[in-house]
């Protein structure tokens, strides 16, 4: 464990990250997880369809934000559950990718439980990417 | 209507056990900047405690989303897959994915409703390992956008 998670305290601010995207990284993406969109891989059909430019899968943001916790906890098992909601898309222009800025801050300690709640704040641009972005982990190991 | 409202409660068939495996998890982990070791390399993952290498812990999309995919292409449900955007996910995880495993999943219908012009359906897939035990419950809702934005 990279953090002692049973002297957490509500407020506790997690150490940012910051994940860097572009298109080449969308197609692994897509053929990783089998979302072969092209929203995500081709810019004339992304605005064909009114989006600015070609965007990230939602899912990738998602995964990608969570390092911040894992990173944290030092155990990518620690993690009980995961939720989010998605408020606007990552651009991702064909010149030089994009960013995404996360950080964390700890939102509960339950002590009966053991399990500690984390919010992650995720932006790109400046803009809001993920909404109510929560995650749950366990202060306690896995047992495989 | 852009989708049948009578879907709201059904359950379809257990989608076909899916393989996972270690090159799949080390690909979805690079792909999305999952570094920790246990993703990567077998022998930090057996120093861990496990018998392969861990998934990341949005990895269990990829089964669910196999498994949303029997009712975005079931005709019947009348969903115009165009108009479809992710509007929330969330993960529960019951056990650690670890390469190896054979993975299943029932999906759930659980909420379809009408907002703004949009609709909104939420669905749940209940994954489970080769034995039946529960690995991760993973909840989607996908928004279908109105005829008029």
């Amino acid at each position: 464990m990279s953090v002692d998670l049973l002297n957490v305290q509500p407020g506790q601010e997690l150490p940012g990250i910051t994940v860097s995207v572009d298109r080449d990284r969308l197609v692994a993406y897509a053929n990783a997880s089998g979302d072969q969109n092209p929203i995500h891989q081709d810019e004339a059909f992304a605005k064909s369809v009114g989006l600015p430019n070609v965007i990230a899968h939602g899912m990738w943001t998602m995964g990608a934000a969570i390092e911040v916790v894992t990173t944290w906890t030092g155990d990518p098992t620690s993690i009980v559950s995961y939720s989010t909601r998605f408020t606007s898309p990552v651009e991702v222009p064909a010149d030089g990718g994009a960013e995404i800025v996360v950080g964390g801050v700890v939102k509960k300690v339950d002590e009966a439980t053991g399990r500690v709640t984390i919010e992650l704040s995720v932006t790109s641009g400046g803009t809001k990417v993920l909404g109510r972005a929560l995650a749950i982990v366990r202060t306690a190991p896995t047992q495989p | 209507m852009a989708v049948n409202e009578d879907f709201m409660g059904r359950e379809y068939p257990p989608l076909p056990p899916v393989d996972v495996t270690a090159e799949w998890v080390g690909e979805f982990a690079s792909s999305v900047g999952a570094t920790n070791a246990v993703h990567h390399d077998a022998r930090a993952a057996r120093d861990a405690g496990f018998d392969d290498v861990v998934a990341p812990p949005t990895f269990a999309v990829v089964i669910a989303q196999k498994a949303d995919a029997q009712l975005i292409e079931d005709p019947e449900a009348g969903i115009d897959f165009t108009r479809v955007v992710h509007g929330q996910q969330s993960f529960t995880h019951h056990t650690p994915i670890v390469a190896g495993m054979q993975i299943s999943a029932v999906l759930h219908v659980d909420a379809v409703r009408s907002a703004g012009g949009h609709v909104m359906v939420t669905t749940r897939s209940e994954l489970s390992d080769a034995d039946g035990s529960p690995v991760c419950t993973a909840s989607s809702t996908i928004v279908i956008r109105g005829e008029q934005s």
